[in-house]
C-alpha cells in the first residue's frame, strides 16, 4: 500500500479524498451502513489493494470486487476441457500465461504440461498463429479467454488464418462478456450495489453505451474509469455525486482512452467472427444468459470445439466447486476473503484451492498480496 | 490480463497484414495495427499506442503513456507482460 503523499499528485489525491467524505456524509454512508461501489474489473480490484484505497477513502464507502477477473470466472471444466484438447495426439495447445495454474477437476494447464502435454505460455495469439505456420504438421490450438478487451485479438487472428487458409490453427473460444454477469448481479436479491466502477480497457474496445441499461433499468451510476489511483478516486467521487444528486447515469472518466462507441475495426472483427451463445456457466455466479460468444458456423474450420468435439455443453457438465471453496459468495461481495475458510489455509497464491488466488487480479489473492496476516486477522 | 501496455511504434513491417514493430518498455516486439488501421499506416509510425496482447488497440499521446505506464509498473503489471512477451518468443521455438 502506498501512502497518499506519493501518488502523482498528492495534492489532488487529498482533495478528492476529502470530496468523497464530504459526499459520503451528505449521503448519510456510514461504516455500518456503506455505499456499495463495485468496481467490475480485476485490475481496477489489483489497484484498489495497491494503492490502499479502500482504507484510504471514507469508511462509508464499501468496495465490492466485481467477476472481471477472467480467469477467475473460468469453470473447472473448461479448464478439464483445455487439458482433454492439449492431451490430443499431435496437438500444441498455447494459452495466455495467466491460465496455466487454474486448477481443474483433473488438476492445471500447468500439472498437464508436465505430465507431457505440448502446452505453450503465449504472449499473443499471434504467436500461436506463427506457431501454426512453422509447424504445419501439428495442430496448434489458442485457448481464447478473455473478455471484450482480449476478444478482437482472436477475432483478428481467426480472420488471418482464414485468409491464409492455416488449416491447422484453431481457437477454443471461451470468451465471456462484460454487461451481462452485472445485469446477473443487479438482478440478484442479495445484492445490495449503489454504483459501478466501469471497467476501462474493455471499455476502449466496447464504449460506454453497453452500460446504459445500468443506468436506464436499474437506476444505479456508472463511471468508466482508468488505472492510476487519482483516476479510481476521481470515478468514486463521480458516483458519489450522482448518488447525492439523485442522478443515474454512464459517465466516462477515462474518455483520453475510451471513445463513446468504442473501436469500430474491433467490433466489426467481433461480430463477424463470434455469435452469442444462449447462456454460459461462469466460476462462482452459475449460468448467466448471453454472456459467452462461439465461433460462428462460417469459420467452423478454426473452432476447436468442432474440429475437436470438445466444449460448452451447458449446465450438464458443471463440475462441483472443491469442498469449503467460497469463491462464489465472494466474487458476488456476500463476504470478504478472509471470511472463507480456505483463506490462507487450504488455499494460498501458491497452492491456489480456488480461482480467486490464482491471478493477481482476483480479490483473494490481492488481499494475500498486500493484506497478508493482518488481511487473515481483520 | 486485460490491461494494454504503452508502446511506440517504430516501423511498419508487413503492410498488408496490417503489422508493425513496436517498442515496448526497450522490449522490440512485432504487433498488430488492426484495431487502428483506419487511417495511412505511416502516420502511426512514431505514435504511441496501448498494446493488449499483441494488439495496439488505441492510440494515446506521450504524456498518457507515461502515466499509464508508471501505473502499471507499480502493479508489476508491467513486469508481468515483459514476461509473457519473452515467453512468447520461447514458445515459438518450442524451447518453454
Amino acid at each position: 500500500m502506498k501512502h497518499v503523499t506519493e501518488f502523482r499528485d498528492p495534492t489532488l489525491a487529498k482533495a478528492l479524498l476529502s470530496e468523497i467524505a464530504r459526499l459520503a456524509d451528505q449521503i448519510g454512508a456510514t461504516r455500518d451502513t456503506p455505499l456499495h461501489i463495485m468496481e467490475v474489473c480485476g485490475g481496477h480490484t489489483h489497484a484498489i489493494f495497491r494503492f490502499g484505497l479502500d482504507k484510504l477513502v471514507h469508511d462509508g464507502i464499501a468496495f465490492i470486487h466485481g467477476p472481471g477477473c477472467p480467469v477467475c470466472v473460468l469453470p473447472m471444466a473448461r479448464v478439464d476441457e483445455c487439458i482433454e484438447i492439449a492431451e490430443r495426439e499431435g496437438v500444441i495447445f498455447t494459452t495466455f500465461g495467466d491460465a496455466m495454474r487454474v486448477p481443474g477437476a483433473r488438476g492445471s494447464l500447468m500439472q498437464a504440461k508436465a505430465r507431457g502435454a505440448d502446452i505453450r505460455m503465449v504472449y499473443s495469439p499471434l504467436d500461436a498463429l506463427e506457431i501454426a505456420r512453422r509447424n504445419p504438421d501439428r495442430d496448434v490450438v489458442f485457448f481464447g479467454l478473455g473478455f471484450e478487451t482480449t476478444t478482437p485479438s482472436t477475432a483478428f487472428a481467426i480472420q488471418a488464418a482464414a485468409r491464409e487458409g492455416l488449416a491447422n490453427f484453431s481457437v477454443f473460444c471461451n470468451h465471456i462478456t462484460v454487461p451481462e454477469p452485472i445485469r446477473a448481479l443487479l438482478n440478484d436479491p442479495h445484492m445490495k450495489l449503489d454504483g459501478f466502477i466501469g471497467p476501462g480497457h474493455v471499455s476502449m474496445v466496447i464504449g460506454t453505451h453497453p452500460y446504459d441499461f445500468i443506468a436506464q433499468e436499474f437506476g444505479k451510476p456508472i463511471v468508466v474509469a482508468g488505472f492510476e489511483p487519482i483516476d479510481l478516486l476521481q470515478s468514486v467521487a463521480m458516483v458519489l455525486r450522482q448518488i447525492a444528486d439523485g442522478r443515474a447515469e454512464v459517465e466516462n472518466q477515462y474518455a483520453r482512452v475510451v471513445p463513446e462507441h468504442g473501436n469500430p475495426a474491433s467490433l466489426a472483427a467481433i461480430s463477424d467472427v463470434y455469435m452469442r451463445r444462449p447462456s454460459f456457466e461462469w466460476r462462482g455466479l452459475g449460468e448467466i444468459d448471453a454472456s459467452g460468444l462461439r465461433i460462428r458456423p462460417a469459420y467452423a474450420a478454426y473452432d476447436a470445439e468442432e474440429k475437436f468435439g470438445v466444449g460448452y455443453a451447458g449446465a450438464t457438465r458443471n463440475v462441483p466447486e472443491p469442498e469449503g471453496c467460497a469463491c462464489g459468495a465472494v466474487m458476488t461481495g456476500r463476504i470478504k476473503p478472509t471470511a472463507c475458510p480456505q483463506y490462507g489455509k487450504g488455499c494460498t497464491p501458491e497452492m491456489p484451492l480456488g480461482a480467486l488466488m490464482v491471478s493477481s487480479e482476483g480479490a483473494c489473492a490481492a488481499y494475500w498480496q498486500y493484506g497478508g496476516a493482518r488481511g487473515a486477522a481483520a | 490480463m486485460c490491461l494494454g501496455i504503452p508502446g511506440q511504434i517504430t516501423a511498419i513491417t508487413d503492410e498488408s497484414r496490417l503489422m508493425a514493430m513496436a517498442d515496448v518498455s526497450g522490449v522490440r516486439r512485432e504487433v498488430s495495427l488492426a484495431p487502428v488501421a483506419d487511417r495511412p499506416l505511416c502516420e502511426l509510425v512514431g505514435q504511441w499506442a496501448l498494446i493488449h496482447v499483441g494488439f495496439a488497440m488505441a492510440i494515446i499521446d506521450e504524456d498518457e503513456a507515461a502515466r499509464t505506464l508508471e501505473a502499471l509498473r507499480d502493479l508489476g503489471e508491467a513486469q508481468e507482460t515483459l514476461e509473457a512477451m519473452a515467453e512468447g518468443a520461447k514458445a515459438l521455438e518450442g524451447t518453454q
